[in-house]
């Protein structure tokens, strides 16, 4: 049989689920990640990311928008999918996505942003015109009280969202881990570091994604880029990338140390489809490569140049390895039979409702809702530009 | 027609074992079926598989099974001498329509079924976001294709490899045990078609079913037991190299 080496169960040789899966857990990990960067502003008090904080919330909900997308495109039957709220399964783990989803949309991110703009959005609607004066109406929720007293209960109440906020953003993207790490049938994704090792890894992307974010942003409107907050980026998604990189060679080393039924399995795959995915792109590449980058800023003092690049590199391949990380294991789970016997191959296709096509579309799709968010929410005061001047 | 003795000796009892094969051919009223009163599982007396591929053919038909899919199956083991660990199987189309001659003497060969287990703890179940997979109270797994998002996580949770998501429902499609036909009464279409009788439909419930005895006295065992399935498809001389 074509793609298959070795023996595979009959209706194992297709997998049953594609890149969209991959890219589920990718935008939900991004969505957590930046979440945690915001509350390190708003709970820890970390001043320094401060420029970022609204810029994180904005891309959080940009990517939790489009999260649902990839799962419905891949149901078989995605008109049934509001099943899921009204009878859910009590014993699935995937039946809690609906709640998990709504509760971190409408009770966290949806309000904390709310209670962040409230002022802004008041302001806005006075100040705007036609269509837009009615959607900022509508989005003040009637509420158009500004006083000094109003906006410090605002102040509060978004300091306890948060709080309860971050909690969430680990069983968001936990949850996600824990759908597979639950799985006993798979020995590439049974373990109960799963949703621990899954958090961590949407720390990383999420934090080297709003970094990248805003520098890119900062860059488009000619400001100039906050370094001290940079910096502070730089070192909070060192560390927590090497936490991620611990927990993932842990998880690999008791693998290997163990070697059990499956090991000879997973050793072959790791060794042939899954080496360029998953030692290249994922280990090499998109770990320890950023992390030496970064350990680099970390112990040597360098130009404020040189330090920007390396964050932009480090944040590119940071991304690009946390979706190696997504890919390995929801592609590489299902590459061999559950037999151990043998292995398949995946084909992914261009223009079908599960190929690379909507893949490619479903990754810039949350690109283009926060475009549409920092036009309606500018994340920044509307200051002049400050060395275009300089730079022209 | 001069009937002796003898002849009537030899008769009696052969048409005694052909009146309770037409009786068992009778379907039982559905409305007298009872579910509390059953516990399915099927009974694979490994040893006595040929390779027919008979049972895939009678499945695939009886159940309009889309090709290239397996509500049932069967592998064929070759495991050379001590290699218990590295047995290499085939099993083309299923099985379905038998297999190739076995071109190598050293080491063994055998032939195992596969199907659902029909787990009473089974994974599958407990995994479907809407319930639309669920075990009936007699035994049997089953699914409600109009109820079914075809999210295939059950595919995935099954350590067997018995589910798979239709071409064309696109949701998801295992062996039902034939239930349309159990709950009338009848075997299913793969026992009925067996010639060996390598599988027999069993009812655990029913005390009187030889099955009881029959786990007592031969060394069956369920497939991969560490996966604490409470599978209730029981192999009788399976060889430890099967997965």
């Amino acid at each position: 049989m074509t793609g298959v080496e070795g023996f595979m169960y009959p209706n194992e040789v297709g997998l049953q689920w594609s890149v969209l899966i991959v890219l589920y857990p990718f935008i939900t990990g991004l969505v957590a990640g930046a979440f945690i960067l915001a509350s390190l502003e708003r709970v820890f008090h970390v001043e320094a990311v401060k420029p970022t904080y609204r810029l994180a919330l904005l891309t959080a909900l940009a990517f939790l928008i489009v999260a649902p997308l990839p799962l419905q495109l891949h149901l078989g039957h995605p008109e049934r999918s509001p099943e899921m709220y009204f009878t859910p399964h009590s014993t699935s783990a995937m039946a809690m996505f609906g709640y998990v989803y709504l509760w971190y949309l409408m009770a966290v991110l949806v309000f904390e942003i709310w209670l962040d703009y409230r002022k802004d959005i008041v302001l806005l609607s006075q100040s705007s015109k036609g269509l837009l004066k009615v959607m900022y109406k509508v989005m003040s929720l009637g509420s158009d009280n500004i006083s000094p007293r109003a906006l410090h209960i605002d102040e509060k109440v978004g300091w306890i969202v948060t709080l309860i906020g971050i909690p969430s953003a680990f069983l968001l993207h936990g949850y996600v881990g824990f759908i597979f790490g639950s799985i006993k049938a798979n020995p590439w994704w049974s373990s109960p570091l799963m949703p621990v090792v899954f958090i961590f890894s949407a720390m990383v992307s999420g934090i080297a994604g709003v970094m990248l974010i805003y520098m890119a942003t900062t860059k488009l409107r000619g400001r100039t880029i906050d370094m001290r907050c940079v910096d502070t980026i730089a070192m909070y998604l060192f560390y927590i990338f090497i936490i991620d990189f611990s927990l993932e060679m842990l998880d690999l080393i008791h693998r290997i140390y163990e070697a059990d039924e499956s090991f000879r399995s997973l050793d072959f795959m790791v060794h042939t489809q899954l080496y360029i995915p998953h030692i290249v792109i994922q280990i090499i590449l998109g770990t320890v490569t950023p992390l030496v980058l970064l350990f680099v800023t970390q112990v040597v003092k360098l130009p404020e140049q040189i330090r920007k690049r390396i964050y932009v590199i480090s944040g590119c391949l940071a991304l690009m390895g946390i979706f190696a990380m997504r890919w390995n294991v929801v592609i590489g789970g299902q590459l061999f039979s559950k037999s151990f016997l043998g292995y398949t191959t995946y084909k992914m296709t261009l223009v079908t409702r599960e190929g690379s096509l909507v893949a490619i579309g479903l990754s810039i799709l949350p690109l283009f809702i926060l475009w549409a968010l920092i036009k309606l929410l500018p994340p920044w005061a509307t200051e002049p530009p400050t060395h275009t001047a300089a730079a022209d | 027609m001069n009937l002796s003795r003898r002849h009537f000796l030899v008769l009696a009892p052969a048409a005694a074992i052909a009146w309770k094969a037409v009786l068992a051919g009778t379907p039982e009223q559905a409305e007298n079926y009872k579910m509390s009163e059953h516990w399915w599982g099927m009974l694979i007396d490994d040893p006595k598989c040929i390779g027919c591929g008979n049972c895939v053919k009678a499945c695939a038909t009886e159940n309009d099974v889309p090709d290239g899919y397996f509500r049932t199956w069967v592998e064929r083991y070759h495991v050379e001498d001590e290699d218990m660990t590295n047995p290499q199987v085939i099993s083309p189309d299923g099985g379905k329509e038998g297999f190739p001659v076995a071109a190598e003497d050293a080491g063994k060969y055998f032939f195992v079924p596969k199907m659902c287990n029909h787990c009473s703890d089974s994974p599958c179940t407990q995994v479907c976001p809407v319930g639309a997979t669920f075990v009936s109270p007699d035994g049997v797994v089953l699914v409600d294709p109009k109820y079914c998002l075809g999210c295939a996580y059950c595919v995935q949770a099954c350590p067997y490899g018995c589910r798979y998501i239709h071409p064309e429902k696109k949701t998801v499609d295992k062996c039902t045990l034939c239930y349309h036909r159990i709950t009338k009464g009848l075997t299913t279409a793969c026992c009925e078609s067996c010639p060996t009788g390598a599988r027999q439909l069993v009812d655990l419930k029913n005390p009187k079913d030889p099955i009881h005895e029959f786990l007592k006295t031969h060394p069956a065992q369920v497939l991969k037991p560490q996966m604490a399935t409470g599978a209730k498809a029981y192999y009788n001389g399976l060889d430890g190299s099967v997965r």
